[in-house]
């Protein structure tokens, strides 16, 4: 058992400053135990979101000495011995109260991309896809989305008027998993480039070096995404396709009436 | 603070994990304006943890598999203590569920020939579990979710707006159902989480998905959201609850380091071949395999080992026996004095298989041991021990709708009781959200049909009342700290309702349970409204507090051992106790116990086993004729 200062950052959206606290810390522990604790004695309305305290769930990201991590996977042995630790909520998006954050964006964001669409007569059970084929888009799955990378990334981390036209790499990689799928057939290149903003990525890889994934979202996502965006200006059955409205290689567009930010239509 | 919004809906489902969106779906696709509820955000439910994956007859890997042979190994995993008819759905069902969320958009791991993989576990066999990697869990939720996307998009383009039909309430709290004057569901009340401002949902029918109770025990692998809030909301609605002495303790959690203690370490690892040895080096399951299992089990290392690769011609290793008799065993190795030096027994992969093999196979694992322990599991082994893990109990459903006994309430997954008698296998409660979920989707539709329109109406007195009651807490003055609470709670359900039970003990517990009681009725909670975790944690134990005495009572009336439920003063099955399901319901503020009789299985069921077997469980008249008399029963059906 050792004494750590923990300085954490408390308010609500409006104002807040950096709280110290002198806390124990125990052998084997990760930061979120040592808030946990903070909570139970000293800050009992400490507000932090988490949930599964293993990595699993994205729910406890935030910025641990400016870095951007998981709190339950941030183990403070990895400290040095007299370092202290900074806490503070995610810079990119609105903070609710203390070290949770509005993440609502991204929710938005998910609704404007053009789900999973199979051929119109499969049923289920006739897929057939080999292991090598679902491989690329299984990494994109694995995303549990922390929105660490959506925070990270400097299109939207300081420039709050690029939120609307920007989707970020989590949702990007998203349309590069749909567009992977073995039977999908609709096609989201032109909305990628147009609505959810692919051209604004000039690949920094600042959203693959914090994923806790360790997915390679911009090689792996983001770059084969570009690609097939650039071939779709070159790809003839696309330029027949929109010529006599042929379905297949037609624009899947933005699905109606996901982008508006009218009230809720009960009541 | 005085703030309450209203909303309406057709169905409001309290729980966003596997259970609750798949019932929301089905709510939605039956025309009927659905509200999802949670008390975490979209995606995160406890669902998402779930590693080992999803238990359907697919018959993939081994075309041998078939429903009634799924059904058989449900049975004799919950040691004949299911409800046979919900045994029955599930194992008939469980297929198409996992194949329609394939066609939604799931991408499970492939066979060779380009169908959905499917591997081995404890208690089933064949192997059955349809996974990706070890994180099932994610696939099913993130699949669910978008599909909630996809219907929105649909409504959108149609209606105007895609919460038109369906719409997410994230990180909100229901601390309480409403009813009318005759006892009929009539909404749901709660509070949000972020600002602390009151709602109340109007609706006829209520689906209860709301996971489980884990967080009533010290070690265990459930997360905050385990607070057995649906149970207690069914209980406080006039609903029953049965079965809730059986409390499954999976048999590997991690014991080392003690912030981690109790998180899961996936069956897989021993599906997929890993072993438990204890500080001898011996393989001590051999030493632990149970008459009734006895002429499934493999006897020799030889002989298991060879079942890997041959299963045809081997038994199966006694490391992928039932979770209740491996946790007891590794309870009885670390009691005698052979356990690891953390208090646990050692489970190995490293010398089971090659490096990248166990990083392919098993990659969270190894991220888990790696990450927090500080382990690699391909250079050596893990350190494990049981932890509190799953609760067979649940609310008293109809089979094939989800209804409880009350009207307009209807609960799935591991809030409802029954399916899984007094002992889950492994994977089978994904397939169980799958296929309930589905159901109480469909039993509220026609719930809905029957009132023809009628809407049963919440007092509003009621909803008065109970916003003075959730905001109590945060004016008192003095009263203890919720954290201080919630760990004594932990602690005397561990000590005392644990794995092994004594009858004293238990009594014990219902005292230190009752003296909890009048603390938490004056537990107070500093600070303001807005996402105040002490606040809700101080709301969250009144739940946790009705559910540990729903627990301790039906442990300390069940006089056996079976699954989930191992007495130290009355260590045998009987036959007769089987027969009997204990039933919880609320009279006061006390939990009260009803005896019910389990429904018998069909004939055509009971002849999935041979009469030998049927003999270790069933009482003499329930058995059927002495071979011979065979046939004509058989017919008759
Ligand atoms: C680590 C781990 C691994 C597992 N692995 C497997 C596996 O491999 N295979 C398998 O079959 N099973 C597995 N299980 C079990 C399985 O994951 C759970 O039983 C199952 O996910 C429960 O799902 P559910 O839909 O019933 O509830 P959950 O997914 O837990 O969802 C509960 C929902 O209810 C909400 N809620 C709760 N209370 C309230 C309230 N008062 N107000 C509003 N909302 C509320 C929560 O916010 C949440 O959204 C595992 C469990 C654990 C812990
Ligand atoms: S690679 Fe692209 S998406 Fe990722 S952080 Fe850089 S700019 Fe953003
Ligand atoms: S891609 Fe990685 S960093 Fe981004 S949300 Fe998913 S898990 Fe988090
Ligand atoms: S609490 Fe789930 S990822 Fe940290």
């Amino acid at each position: 058992m050792t004494k750590r200062t923990f300085n954490v950052w408390r308010g609500d959206g409006g104002a807040g400053a950096l709280a110290a606290y002198e806390v124990e810390v125990n052998e084997g522990e990760v930061v979120l135990d040592v808030l946990h604790r903070l909570q139970a004695t000293q800050a009992p309305d400490l507000a932090v979101r988490w949930n599964c305290k293993a990595g699993k769930c994205g729910s406890c990201s935030m910025e641990i000495n400016g870095r951007p991590r998981l709190a339950c996977m941030a183990r403070m042995s990895t400290f040095a011995p007299d370092e202290a630790v900074t806490v503070t909520p995610m810079r990119t998006f609105p903070v609710i109260r203390d070290l949770v954050c509005d993440v609502s964006y991204n929710y938005q964001k998910a609704r404007e991309i053009p789900s999973f669409t199979p051929p119109p007569d499969a049923k289920p059970g006739d897929f057939r896809m080999r292991q090598a084929d679902v491989q690329r888009m299984q990494e994109f799955r694995k995303c549990i989305e922390c929105f660490l990378c959506q925070n990270v990334c400097h299109v939207i981390r300081d420039h709050e008027e690029n939120k609307e036209s920007f989707s970020g790499p989590r949702f990007l990689m998203r349309v590069a998993e749909l567009e992977m799928h073995p039977e999908d057939t609709a096609d989201r290149r032109a909305i990628a480039q147009d609505e959810f903003g692919l051209g604004y990525c000039n690949i920094t890889k600042c959203c693959t070096e914090v994923c806790p994934e360790n997915i390679k979202i911009t090689d792996n996502a983001l770059i084969p995404l570009k690609e097939r965006v650039a071939d779709r200006k070159y790809d003839p059955l696309v330029w027949l396709g929109s010529r006599i409205g042929l379905r297949k290689g037609a624009d899947t567009p933005l699905p109606p009436n996901t982008r508006t930010t009218t009230a809720t239509p009960e009541q | 603070m005085s703030e309450t919004t209203r909303h309406n809906y057709d169905v409001v489902v309290i729980g966003a994990g596997g259970a609750g969106l798949r019932a929301a779906i089905e709510a939605r696709q039956q025309g009927r304006k659905t509200a999802i509820i949670s008390k975490s955000l979209f995606g995160k439910a406890h669902t998402v943890m779930a590693e080992g994956g999803a238990a359907a007859a697919l018959g993939n890997v081994n075309s041998s598999d078939s429903w009634q042979v799924h059904f058989r190994d449900t049975i004799r995993g919950g040691k004949f203590m299911n409800d046979p008819r919900m045994a029955e759905l599930h194992a008939k069902e469980a297929p198409e569920r996992i194949l329609e969320l394939e066609h939604w958009g799931a991408l499970f791991d492939r066979t060779r020939d380009g169908r959905i993989s499917q591997r081995n576990f404890g208690g089933h066999e064949y192997p059955r579990l349809a996974h990706v990697g070890d994180r099932t869990g994610l696939e099913l939720i993130r699949t669910l979710q978008q599909r909630v996307v996809q219907l929105q998009q649909a409504d959108a383009a149609e209606l105007g707006h895609p919460e038109a039909m369906l719409r997410v309430f994230a990180e909100t709290t229901v601390t309480e159902l409403l009813t009318d004057a005759s006892g009929r569901i009539a909404g749901a009340f709660g509070y949000v989480r972020e600002t602390g401002e009151f709602v109340v949902f109007e609706a006829p029918a209520v689906v209860l998905a709301t996971g489980g109770i884990g967080k009533s025990f010290k070690v265990t692998s459930n997360s905050w959201e385990y607070t057995g809030d649906g149970h207690a909301l069914a209980l406080r609605a006039g609903a029953t609850l049965i079965n809730m002495e059986f409390v499954q303790f999976h048999p590997t959690g991690m014991v080392w380091p003690p912030s981690v203690k109790g998180i899961l370490v996936t069956e897989s690892v021993r599906g997929d071949g890993g072993v438990l040895r204890n500080s001898e080096g011996e393989r001590f399951m051999f030493g632990y395999v149970p008459d009734v299992f006895r002429n499934q089990y493999a006897e020799t290392e030889e002989e298991a080992d060879g079942w890997y690769a041959d299963p045809a011609n081997h038994r199966r290793p006694p490391e992928l026996l039932p979770r209740d008799e491996v946790a007891r065993a590794i309870n009885n190795e670390v009691k005698e004095g052979r356990g690891s030096p953390h208090g646990g027994v050692f489970l190995d992969v490293s010398t089971r298989m090659p490096a990248e093999e166990i990083m392919r196979r098993l990659p969270s694992m190894h991220h888990q041991f790696k990450e927090l322990a500080d382990v690699d599991i391909t250079a050596g082994p893990m350190e494990v021990g049981p932890t509190c893990h799953y609760v067979m109990g649940g609310v008293e459903v109809d089979a094939d709708t989800g209804a409880a006994r009350v009207p307009g309430l209807f609960a799935a997954g591991e809030v409802a009781g029954g399916m899984h008698g007094s002992n889950r296998l492994g994977g089978n409660s994904l397939s169980d959200l799958l296929v309930f979920g589905r159901r109480c989707g469909i039993g509220a539709a026609r719930y809905l049909d029957g009132l023809a329109g009628e809407r049963p109406a919440p007092a509003a007195a009621d909803v008065e009342r109970l916003a003075e009651e959730v905001a109590a807490p945060l004016r008192r003055d003095t009263g203890e700290n919720p954290y201080q609470l919630h760990q004594e709670l932990q602690q005397t359900m561990n000590d005392l309702v644990g794995i092994i039970r004594r009858g004293p003990e238990m009594e014990q517990a219902l005292e230190s349970l009752e003296k909890l009681r009048e603390r938490v009725a004056s537990v107070r909670a500093e600070g303001g409204t807005a996402y105040n975790p002490g606040w809700h944690l101080a709301l969250d134990l009144r739940n946790m507090l009705a559910v540990s005495e729903a627990i301790a009572r039906a442990a300390l009336t069940r006089e056996e051992s079976r699954g989930g439920h191992t007495r130290d003063d009355f260590p045998a099955m009987s036959p007769q106790w089987r027969r009997t399901v204990l039933a919880a319901r609320l009279a006061g503020d006390r939990v009260e116990l009803e005896r019910r009789p389990l429904d018998a299985m069909r004939p055509d069921l009971l002849a999935l086993f041979d009469r030998e077997e049927l003999s270790k469980y069933l009482t003499e008249e329930e058995l059927p004729p002495a071979e011979g008399a065979d046939t004509a029963s058989k017919e008759e059906k």
